[in-house]
């Protein structure tokens, strides 16, 4: 790898807590993203990586702790605010318009950068018309930088699992945000497709300078694609750095291995 | 006529551009869909960008007579750089973009490259790779910055920076990019193509500014192609036929060649484009024609009905009206209701609705397939060529189309046959030599200009086409004496839709046997028509149903084979079906998907041995290499399965018939 930008934090969650009812999902969590890395959340199923993701865009409430965001501390996050202020997300389970081609899907991404109103748009004429020029070429570009340009007008819905999830990855970067958050973007993929996404994710990073969060379940592929690991396991935060310090984390290794019982 | 009417003056390729300059400056000379939009540069400007980009070379260090490799898709920037170097007297050498590392340093050092211009981060890392291996590569300039954002090699330069360079470095010499250009001769090298190669390493052919331009103009002579004529440019541009057709033919006929989005939209490209002048090899061609079928017989069962009988009716008459024979009143006017309703659809969505002249070469091309898109109305030819001699050597005149012959003689080509029945010819376009094999050279070209092409054949008696059976030694003998031209029997099989490639062995041995690969797209349709359940290629290639199809396909083969009294005897009588495709990355066919026959049977010699005993399975251990350059193996026990044999019809009674 060569050497890259880190910056300042650009994200700083603070004893975040969250329950549902007497579930405690994550507990007294705090970590931070800095500008231009690689961020991987993991952990066993039922962690709380996806709602760690959640509380950062907005979608969970958490009951204490908060959130900085580009110097701006709230209690929580609110999903509009999340998406205006540059935070995009892939979900765990695809999330596209399954009837809609490639290109709309990616377009549907552009909307926060519309500025013209509904009557413009529905006319289509005017400063409608070129904006919509200039977000075609901006949706084109994302085409072209997944190389998906064969798909462009095909139905998401026809497209195998592999090209979906390159598509949403593609939505999501059609916002062009600045923190991007990607729940499994490799989940169910084969070894060719996960080494695609590999790439994409540190093309991502290395041209456009996003800050990107992950979660993933494929240990080499963290451990590759990281500046810095955060590990969770129900709801507590076991550790935090770099990949080679968490990998000979003896917490870690025990809540991935299984604790030996000890012959006393 | 030939070239010898025109004019002679223009006889280099930055001449050319110079004269289109002048007489279409605003016609659109080159294409490109990039962002979702067909890009387009006149010869104006494509003139302008190539004179940017000479001069930046230039600037670099490039000299007369000092080698450009050329290394990627078809790009506008990548022709523009051979373009580049022929201004400067220098000589491109186009690489094949899929190369593996290995292979692009062994041709690199041969040519003695000293500047790459290549497309992007994927070309620049397989050089970086043997760029230990190749010293004398002093720059390299690349197209696609993506991902090469951080490279901080000072021999790396972008595309853009070197057209900057070049354009204060002419804005300081005003005057050194036309003497540059004046300065280059007909005689000059234009080009070095490497040859695939069945055996050995890969052989420089040098060709002259002559050789190329000459043919290009022959061609385009006999055709009657004009400056209107629309062409795709995807195939490897390392490949003779695309410097041919995209290259040299675009800058002397002046026509407009469109570069394709990328490798996957190449199918809906060419259907934008609708090219009217068209090449490709067989096996597109018939992909095409298998898509069609898989998805007719899928369609609702009126448009299937509507479909047959139009083709069907195609078939009767639509090669006579192709050939521009009468046919009659009702026939005619059923054509065309056809035309409406069935061919020109199906035209379209093939992108072959424009189609002017298509032609095809490489590998034998099946009656039917033939007859199809004939059928159509689009006028597929067959040629016969050779990198050796900037493709040309014979072309199917228009309404004399066989599907067994390669033509007639094309402009300036004379053609002998020798006593071992080698095809040998000479003309205007042979090469100069091999580069650096002084050898090689001597053994392919005579004194007196003569090419050995390699290939036995002869004119047949009947139209006085040349008639090509098989690579001149690979042509051998059954222990009982019969010919055996494994070539001719392998692409009677091929012709078979189930049958992607076939190698059959009996030279030295007492009878004929087959290695079969199956087509997975056609066998696996036919196996789930019948709820068959499979995995895979390997799983598929060992059900007994296929052995059973490839059976009856080979039965038909030999029945075929039997009418052949010189033949005859040559029937396979053992076959059994690979459990791995043949591939190019095994080393298994060649980069244009010949197969490397011996290598084969190398590779596979305990299948081969097994063939030859009375086993009926065997069990085999393969390498295989996966694309990211992993080594894997691969452990299956292959079948192995008789054919019935029929009387060969012998010489008295071909007399009596």
């Amino acid at each position: 790898m060569n050497e890259r930008d880190i910056g300042a934090e650009i994200l700083k969650v603070e004893n975040i807590s969250l329950s549902f009812g007497v579930m405690k999902v994550l507990d007294n969590i705090s970590f931070d993203i800095r500008q231009g890395e690689i961020r991987s959340i993991i952990g066993p199923n039922g962690a709380g990586k996806s709602s760690m993701l959640n509380v950062i865009n907005g979608f969970y409430h958490p009951q204490q702790g908060s959130i900085t965001f580009k110097g701006e501390t709230r209690k929580q996050m609110a999903p509009h605010v999340a998406a205006t202020h540059g935070i995009a997300r892939t979900f765990q389970n695809i999330a596209l318009f399954k009837g809609m081609s490639t290109l709309d899907n990616i377009m549907t991404g552009r909307n926060l950068k519309m500025k013209t109103n509904l009557f413009w748009q529905a006319l289509h004429i005017g400063p409608a018309r070129a904006e919509e020029l200039e977000n075609r070429e901006a949706a084109e570009r994302i085409i072209d930088f997944l190389g998906i340009q064969a798909i462009r007008k095909k139905p998401v819905g026809k497209l195998p699992y592999g090209l979906q999830k390159r598509v949403e990855l593609g939505r999501a970067l059609a916002a062009e945000p600045e923190l991007l958050l990607l729940d499994e973007p490799m989940a169910g993929m084969n070894s060719e497709e996960k080494e695609d996404m590999c790439r994409f994710v540190l093309d991502v990073n290395a041209e456009f300078g996003t800050t990107i969060a992950l979660i993933e379940h494929d240990m080499g592929v963290v451990m590759d694609l990281s500046d810095r690991v955060l590990v969770l396991d129900y709801g507590k935060q076991l550790a935090d750095g770099e990949p080679d310090e968490v990998r000979n984390n003896q917490a870690v290794i025990d809540a991935y291995l299984g604790v030996p019982h000890e012959h006393a | 006529m030939s070239q010898k009417d025109q004019d002679t003056t223009l006889d280099t390729f930055p001449k050319l551009l110079h004269s289109h300059v002048k007489l279409r400056p605003d016609q659109d000379a080159i294409r490109e869909k990039d962002l979702g939009i067909w890009q387009s540069w006149t010869w104006a400007e494509a003139a302008a960008e190539i004179r940017a980009l000479a001069c930046g070379l230039a600037s670099l260090g490039l000299q007369r007579g000092d080698k450009l490799a050329i290394i990627g898709d078809n790009r506008p920037r990548l022709y523009w750089g051979m373009t580049a170097a022929q201004a400067l007297g220098a000589v491109p050498v186009p690489l094949y973009q899929d190369a593996v590392a290995e292979e692009m340093a062994y041709v690199l050092d041969n040519a003695d490259v000293k500047m790459a211009l290549v497309e992007d981060q994927e070309q620049v890392d397989k050089m970086l790779e043997v760029r230990d291996r190749c010293p004398r590569v002093e720059h390299i300039i690349f197209d696609e910055t993506r991902g090469l954002r951080h490279y901080e090699h000072e021999f790396l330069h972008d595309f853009e920076k070197i057209q900057q360079a070049g354009v204060e470095f002419d804005h300081d010499h005003p005057d050194f990019y036309d003497q540059q250009v004046a300065a280059g001769v007909g005689a000059d090298v234009s080009i070095m193509l490497y040859t695939s190669g069945t055996t050995g390493h890969p052989k420089g052919v040098v060709l002259s500014n002559d050789n190329v331009i000459i043919t290009a103009r022959n061609g385009i002579i006999r055709e009657g192609l004009t400056s209107h004529e629309e062409v795709l440019a995807y195939l490897p541009m390392a490949w003779v036929g695309d410097n041919l057709f995209s290259y040299a033919q675009s800058f002397v006929a002046g026509f407009c060649v469109s570069c394709p989005e990328d490798a996957t939209t190449v199918a809906n490209d060419l259907r934008e484009i609708g090219p009217t002048y068209y090449f490709a090899p067989p096996r597109v061609y018939e992909n095409m024609l298998t898509q069609v079928m898989i998805r007719m017989e899928d369609a609702a069962s009126i448009k299937r009905n509507i479909f047959h009988y139009f083709m069907e009716h195609a078939r009767k008459v639509g090669v006579r009206i192709l050939d521009g024979k009468s046919v009659s009143l009702k026939d005619s006017l059923l054509y065309r209701l056809g035309n409406i309703l069935v061919y020109g659809p199906l035209k379209d969505v093939l992108g072959l609705r424009r189609i002017k002249l298509a032609y095809t070469a490489g590998e034998a091309i099946g009656p039917e397939l033939f007859d199809f898109y004939r059928s159509l109305g689009i006028n597929i030819k067959q040629l016969y060529g050779q990198t050796e001699c900037m493709v040309l050597v014979c072309v199917q005149p228009n309404g004399e189309v066989y599907a067994d012959t390669v033509g007639t003689p094309a402009i300036d080509v004379e053609i002998k046959i020798d006593d071992n029945g080698e095809i040998m010819y000479r003309s205007p376009g042979v090469f100069q030599s091999y580069y650096k094999n002084p050898e090689s050279t001597a053994s392919t070209k005579t004194e007196d200009g003569w090419v050995r092409t390699g290939d036995a054949g002869f004119f047949d008696d009947n139209n006085g086409h040349l008639k090509i059976i098989d690579r001149a030694k690979d042509v051998g003998k059954l222990n009982d004496g019969t010919l055996f031209a494994p070539k001719y029997i392998e692409n009677k099989l091929k012709f078979f839709a189930f049958i992607k490639e076939a190698v059959v062995f009996g030279n030295n041995r007492d009878f004929s046997t087959a290695f079969i690969n199956i087509d997975l797209d056609a066998v696996g349709n036919w196996a789930e028509r019948r709820n068959m359940a499979y995995s895979g290629y390997i799983d598929l290639a060992g059900q007994d149903e296929v052995y059973q199809l490839i059976k009856e396909s080979i039965d038909k083969v030999n029945q075929d084979l039997a009418q052949d009294s010189r033949l005859g005897n040559s029937q396979v009588r053992r076959f059994l079906i690979l459990h791995k495709e043949l591939d190019a990355d095994d080393g298994e066919l060649t980069r244009t998907r010949k197969v490397r026959r011996n290598f084969v049977g190398e590779r596979y010699d305990d299948l081969v041995d097994a063939l030859y005993s009375q086993q009926s399975e065997c069990h085999v251990k393969t390498q295989v290499s996966f694309e990211d350059g992993r080594i894997g193996t691969l452990e299956a026990d292959v079948k192995i399965w008789d054919v019935d044999t029929y009387p060969v019809k012998s010489v008295a009674e071909d007399a009596a018939a």
